[in-house]
């Protein structure tokens, strides 16, 4: 059970989001919940990468005999959270470009389009 | 160096360079950002042309990232492919000349369409990054990278979508819908990247589909991937951001806005077939998705039929045709364990549905444009306010009217010949599912002669006195597409021949798909 830990932390951040996207009317709280999916899975791609006792993949004062780490976890996680820097930095932006245009942020009165 | 080997990267890097270039050249002069983009995007279409050639005469091609030679899969002492690589079959190709001709034929359209709008350098950058990301989509061969690809025509597309912005409510708020959908469905896909990567530690498409073990694990990665794409495709019923994108996309837009939803379709196309094959439960997953396809035919045309602004019906409609080609390829899925009915009509289901993909980017694509045309004369969208267009635009009806024969499908337009591929073999499946399909395009018939008698016929109207045909460029677009309409109309069997059914089969034969990254494993 507690090895399984970190899986659970996934679960409960990625169920956080969707409740937020579910359930919440602020576009703010909409993006805060895209954002708390996006370290859910970050965070997911990170534990698959730990390796109990092992060492970074630095060949120069590796200690003979130890296993070392597969970097490719950590390297998809650093592309993903650049990835995610631009997705929210749009969504907050349009978020501000609809306030702008409407004066609220409430979704149920964001709604133009419709039919 | 044979150049020739570079053509997979060329095809990717030419667009993606040009998009940092434009803003650069944007500085110096205005007028020449459009032209840049043109050139970049003729120089992809014609590499995609050269590529198209060499995999249907040679096979299918791989170019390997950070490899001494490009082709090199496997790096010596190693028995599992740990570059990042582009694996281009007939499947793949077909969709990048799908993605090549829409693309070119945007920026032609935006040369006199968005004349007038300010930012113009920031418009045919983010329309270079959004063609990068569909090619890269379609080429890639590996999860991750799909990941990565999907994201950058997801930020491309919700920025061109809300383009209008800064001066209008709605297009933000489309470009919000569209952009929380997306961003929900990429990380989906991260996840699902994770669920792979921790069973197997591979990343590649072919990799992982030769040693899975078809799991539980496995199964909630297909439970996962089947909703998000589908919804990336604008499937009913997660429909709901199709509509508004489209309509407030700037046209040229939306069009190639269609090509990057079934560059989706695609991808849930090669998570079924390539990844998983026959180890999947074919029979039910086939009916998911056609049950899928069903909804979208119906919903999507009833809903069009009621709507008065001519690009919202358009893109429920777009909705609907997506429709066809989830039944024809659904069908070809529900009966893939089975090689008897297969032969007899499966393949047949899956070429009407992947030729659909097609005739559908290019017809749709006219008709999206017929739409911008009449929205940058007459400045509305709105099929009540307009009315006897076709005296004073006459090139735009004659469109039109091709358009709107192709997407109902009478002959001799190419909307026919994919539907009757799917009506006569989807029949042979399950007759009632072909009579849907049949009503659902008599439906479609009927709505847009509702939209052509209320655009294009009746009197001329006073306060359209001093509306005259579109400027050249936007008539070159338009004609072009429907130049390639009636040709697939009149020569169905030769396109169906040397380019749909090669990549009907490159999806069948699973083997054949991986096999060419593990090499003699």
């Amino acid at each position: 059970m507690i090895d399984n830990f970190h899986f659970i932390v996934v679960i409960i951040f990625i169920g956080l989001g969707i409740y937020t996207l579910m359930f919440k009317k602020n576009l703010i709280k909409i993006a805060i919940g895209v954002c708390l999916i996006e370290n859910g899975a970050n965070l997911f791609l990170i534990t698959l990468g730990y390796k109990k006792g092992a060492v970074a993949p630095i060949y120069t004062y590796a200690p003979s005999g130890q296993s070392m780490v597969l970097p490719t976890p950590q390297a998809l996680t650093l592309t993903s959270i650049v990835i995610g820097i631009a997705t929210t930095a749009l969504i907050l932006s349009i978020a501000m470009m609809i306030y702008k245009h409407y004066g609220t942020l409430d979704t149920d009165q964001v709604r133009r389009l419709r039919g | 160096m044979n150049l020739s080997n570079h053509i997979p990267i060329l095809i990717i890097a030419i667009p993606l360079l040009a998009a940092f270039l434009v803003p650069l050249v944007g500085r110096i002069n205005k007028k020449a950002t459009g032209i840049l983009t043109t050139l970049a995007l003729t120089a992809s279409l014609i590499l995609t042309i050269a590529l198209a050639v060499k995999i249907l005469t040679v096979g299918p091609q791989v170019y390997v990232f950070g490899a001494t030679s490009p082709s090199l899969t496997l790096p010596s002492g190693l028995k599992f492919p740990i570059r990042i690589m582009f694996e281009v079959d007939a499947m793949g190709i077909f969709m990048g000349l799908i993605t090549a001709i829409v693309t070119f034929l945007g920026a032609i359209y935006s040369l006199s369409f968005m004349e007038k709008h300010d930012g113009l350098d920031k418009h045919y950058s983010l329309l270079l990054l959004l063609t990068v990301g569909m090619f890269g989509m379609e080429f890639t061969g590996d999860i991750f990278n799909f990941f990565v690809f999907l994201e950058i025509a997801s930020i491309a597309s919700v920025a061109l979508i809300s383009f209008r912005g800064t001066d209008l409510g709605e297009p933000a708020e489309a470009g919000f819908k569209y952009m929380v959908v997306s961003s929900i469905s990429a990380l989906i896909v991260l996840f699902v990247v994770g669920i792979f990567y921790g069973q197997y530690d591979l990343l590649n498409f072919a990799a992982i589909a030769s040693v899975m073990k078809y799991s539980q694990l496995d199964k909630i990665a297909l439970a996962l991937l089947v909703p998000v794409l589908a919804m990336k495709a604008g499937a009913v019923p997660m429909h709901m951001w199709t509509p508004d994108a489209y309509s407030e996309a700037p046209a040229p837009i939306t069009m190639i806005l269609v090509a990057a939803s079934q560059a989706s379709l695609y991808a849930l196309f090669r998570v079924t077939f390539s990844l998983y094959n026959i180890n999947l439960n074919t029979l039910t997953v086939g009916w998911v998705i056609i049950i899928f396809g069903l909804l979208s035919m119906f919903i999507g045309v009833t809903m069009a039929i009621i709507q008065k602004d001519i690009k919202r019906l358009m893109a429920y409609h777009a909705i609907s045709q997506t429709g066809y080609m989830l039944l024809g390829v659904g069908v070809g899925l529900a009966v893939l364990a089975n090689p008897v009915a297969l032969q007899k009509y499966g393949i047949t289901a899956m070429e009407g549905g992947i030729f659909h993909i097609m005739n559908h980017a290019m017809y749709k694509g006219l008709l999206f444009l017929t739409a911008g045309a009449l929205f940058y004369r007459t400045g509305t969208r709105d099929l009540n306010k307009m009315g006897g267009l076709a005296h004073s635009m006459k090139y735009t009806a004659i469109f039109f009217i091709v358009g709107a024969a192709a997407i109902a499908g009478l002959p001799p337009f190419n909307g026919f010949a994919s539907k009757l591929l799917i009506y006569e073999s989807v029949y042979r499946f399950n007759p009632l599912l072909s009579i849907i399909a049949m009503v659902v395009s008599i439906l479609t018939l009927a709505s847009f002669v509702k939209v052509f008698h209320s655009a294009f016929l009746g009197p001329k109207l006073p306060q359209f006195k001093e509306v005259k045909e579109v400027p050249r460029s936007m008539i070159f677009a338009m004609a072009a597409l429907s130049c390639i309409i009636i040709l697939f109309g009149l020569f169905p069997g030769l396109i169906v021949k040397n380019l749909v059914h090669p990549a009907v089969v490159s999806l069948i034969e699973q083997f054949k798909y991986t096999s060419i990254v593990l090499g003699g494993m």
